[in-house]
């Protein structure tokens, strides 16, 4: 089991103890990614790769341009354009007055017009910076009830595992394969091995989905879901709305996995009915009784289990270049003579390019910027929990502080509550929705060696700008880090409050 | 695609071992570096990040291995664990192929980097760490002589000058398409009325799919 007095145990790759090998075989029981996988299986090919139908396509400006371009360019069409959808997020500028082809980079214009023209001339869905729906796709798309359960997706960008968390199929591919997908109506694919990861319990007051996501990877390392269809299940999870699942799901990826999964229950259900799209509704009688199968079958096998217990699961912050360089917030960052071989290698890099201490205290490290927004934690819910902490309170005077709202609904809808006043008047800029701050595409971002507490998902190297020291966290601990100009999460009990 | 396809099937050149853990996309090719809606374009702004002392002025930065000039024209590249993590961006696979790399050698890959390597014509070959450090340690006593020979029928790594060799697996698919160039697209079109029958049924089994 876990030894809580040592920081190894959350960083050490090799720990792999409390896995479950289960051996027995069966034939009929299924998981619920053997049901997704068989009911989109068009045809086998044999090789442990099938054809599979892809029943929705999702585009982006920054690597969906190219594909349409590509496919136009080899004479080809979409199979069926209303099943592709093209949104603009990564380049759009988020500056709170932007106009319509405005990037925030230099030169960026280019991905936002010419993916319009590309998409028009396709014939596909267009959701353009000035339409009322735009935002960041994996926001945008739950929100607009264009995810179903059940549904197979596709999308260039490796965050759409974010949306297996309705229960459906959506994977991260490239360009080509999303041409592939436009111009075939399937896509070929490796039919991945299977891990459950069962969260049972209470989590602890002030612990978020995010700090879930950065526990797991942290105990079991960047690539320790590799290359599998993850299942998330136990009490924990199916305690989770349905914004909190997203963010489980969406950070899947710096697990190294193939996609991730939740089993839609009766939160789902509600959450999808109550969304715009009511181009299903006639047909939700064969909706219910189509997706009531969309569990994994008792007994069913998966490779490989993971049982992980709510209480053990601490508020967490990334102190590192790899999101499973990560720990407890109120704990420390480790002494080297905690890590073992090729983490020591990984340690020491990290700890030169974070200008960190071994053996530092979280507590200890003066920020110089918070980012709240993202794919990950870009949501309404994202947005109230930090608003609780932020309200009254001001942020550190050498912070620069910067909020993006995941989608403009996202930002109507914390704008009717009045969020947006208590961002601002904490000292918080007040963006327009996209990518904005997560990743860098040139043009303005932090100074080179400024340390940044960010609700993003990666702390890679030069993620947030040249030499931008990234650590990750939840909301919640970003908008506490930045009214303390420090790292520190926030008094469990404002949360409590939201969270009732 | 607009890539040109050329077939692969054996490949001889210098090899440049870059060997760290989790080099992502960014690392690959800077998102800065994209700048344009093309898949041409992008060796330039090849690993920028530290290949040039700034991004601006673009002088060499000696230190980083492709800068040396016993790594001129390198065509195979050495790494460790988890190579191409991170964002889906294919362009990280056109930006090493348009800088001439035609295969790269690491103890593992991002799954979806692995999987655009070969309809772009580059061979991504995993083996064990120690494997990839003494192919690392025999290149780096001479790079310009010690070369790197690839066998993709065969599924052999050999090292020139060494009786040592390596043998790897290829996903058949993959090795179709690096051996013939072919393009993906049209191998998956000619199931075409598989898909189509396949299609028409699910229509009438979800037909809230296709509103």
């Amino acid at each position: 089991m876990r030894c809580f007095g040592c920081l190894c145990c959350y960083n050490n790759i090799t720990n792999w103890n409390e896995y479950q090998f289960l051996a027995e075989e069966s034939v009929a029981l299924r998981t619920l990614f053997d049901k997704l996988w068989d009911g989109h299986e068009v045809r086998d090919d044999g090789d442990g790769a099938s054809l599979v139908a892809i029943d929705r396509v999702f585009l982006h400006e920054r690597t969906g341009g190219v594909a349409l371009k590509s496919l136009l360019a080899s004479n080809r069409a979409p199979v069926d354009p209303s099943r592709v959808y093209s949104v603009m997020d990564h380049i759009v500028s988020f500056a709170p007055d932007r106009a319509r082809d405005d990037a925030r980079s230099p030169g960026g214009e280019v991905f936002i017009t010419q993916t319009r023209e590309m998409a028009t001339k396709a014939g596909v869905n267009i959701i353009d910076t000035d339409d009322p729906r735009q935002g960041i796709i994996h926001v945008v798309a739950p929100e607009l009830g264009l995810v179903l359960p059940g549904m197979s997706i596709v999308c260039p960008d490796s965050h759409t595992c974010s949306l297996g968390a309705l229960g459906a199929l959506a994977v991260g591919v490239g360009t080509g394969d999303v041409e592939h997908a436009m111009a075939t109506g399937v896509l070929r694919l490796k039919k991945p091995a299977q891990m459950r990861i069962v969260v049972e319990g209470e989590l602890k007051p002030g612990v978020t989905a995010k700090d879930v996501a950065l526990h797991i990877i942290a105990k079991f390392g960047a690539d320790g879901g590799r290359l599998r269809a993850i299942e998330f299940a136990g009490s924990t999870i199916r305690n989770f709305d349905i914004e909190a699942r997203l963010t489980l799901c969406n950070m899947a990826v710096e697990f190294a996995a193939f996609t991730a999964l939740i089993a839609p229950d009766e939160k789902t259900l509600a959450y999808v009915r109550s969304r715009p799209n009511e181009t299903f509704a006639e047909y939700w009688d064969k909706c219910l009784t189509d997706w009531a199968r969309l569990h994994s079958d008792e007994g069913a096998v998966f490779e490989e289990e993971i049982a992980i217990d709510a209480a053990d699961i601490e508020v967490m912050a990334t102190w590192g270049t790899s999101p499973e360089q990560a720990a407890p917030v109120s704990w420390r960052i480790p002494v080297r003579d905690e890590l073992h071989g090729a983490q020591t290698a990984k340690a020491n890099a990290a700890f030169s390019y974070m200008g960190v201490v071994d053996g530092e205290d979280f507590d200890t490290l003066r920020i110089n910027g918070a980012f709240i927004g993202s794919c990950t934690n870009g949501r309404l819910s994202d947005l109230r929990l930090a608003a609780a902490v932020l309200k009254g309170r001001k942020v550190a005077d050498h912070v620069h502080a910067v909020c993006v709202p995941g989608s403009k609904a996202v930002k109507a809808a914390a704008e009717a509550e009045g969020l947006d006043k208590i961002f601002t008047e904490a000292g918080f800029v007040w963006g327009s929705p996209g990518c904005a701050m997560c990743f860098y595409a040139g043009g303005e971002t932090f100074a080179p060696g400024a340390r940044i507490i960010s609700s993003t998902n990666r702390n890679f190297e030069g993620r947030q700008g040249p030499s931008v020291r990234t650590h990750l966290a939840s909301p919640s601990t970003v908008a506490a880090s930045a009214i303390a100009g420090r790292i520190v999460a926030a008094d469990p009990a404002i949360l409590k409050v939201v969270n009732s | 695609m607009s890539v040109v396809r050329t077939s692969f099937v054996r490949h001889e050149g210098v090899a440049a071992p870059l060997l760290r853990d989790n080099i992502d996309t960014d690392q690959i090719i800077p998102s800065r570096e994209m700048k344009k809606v093309d898949s041409s374009g992008l060796g330039e702004g090849l690993f920028a990040g530290w290949r040039y002392r700034s991004p601006q002025d673009r002088a060499p930065n000696p230190d980083f291995i492709l800068n040396k000039p016993v790594y001129d024209g390198a065509t195979i590249l050495l790494s460790g664990a988890n190579f191409g993590c991170g964002s889906s961006r294919e362009h990280a696979v056109w930006a090493l192929r348009e800088y001439g790399f035609r295969c790269v050698i690491a103890v593992s890959f991002g799954s979806i980097f692995q999987g655009n390597c070969a309809r772009n014509g580059i061979l991504p070959i995993a083996l064990k760490r120690e494997e990839i450090e003494e192919i690392a340690r025999h290149v780096e006593a001479d790079p310009a002589a010690h070369h790197v020979n690839i066998d993709l029928k065969n599924e052999r790594v050999e090292l020139t000058g060494q009786s040592a060799d390596y043998s790897f697996s290829v996903d058949p698919y993959d090795k179709r398409l690096l051996l013939h160039g072919a393009d993906p697209i049209d191998l998956t079109l000619q199931n075409k009325p598989v898909i189509d029958s396949y299609l028409s049924e699910d229509r009438q089994n979800r037909p809230w799919i296709y509103v």
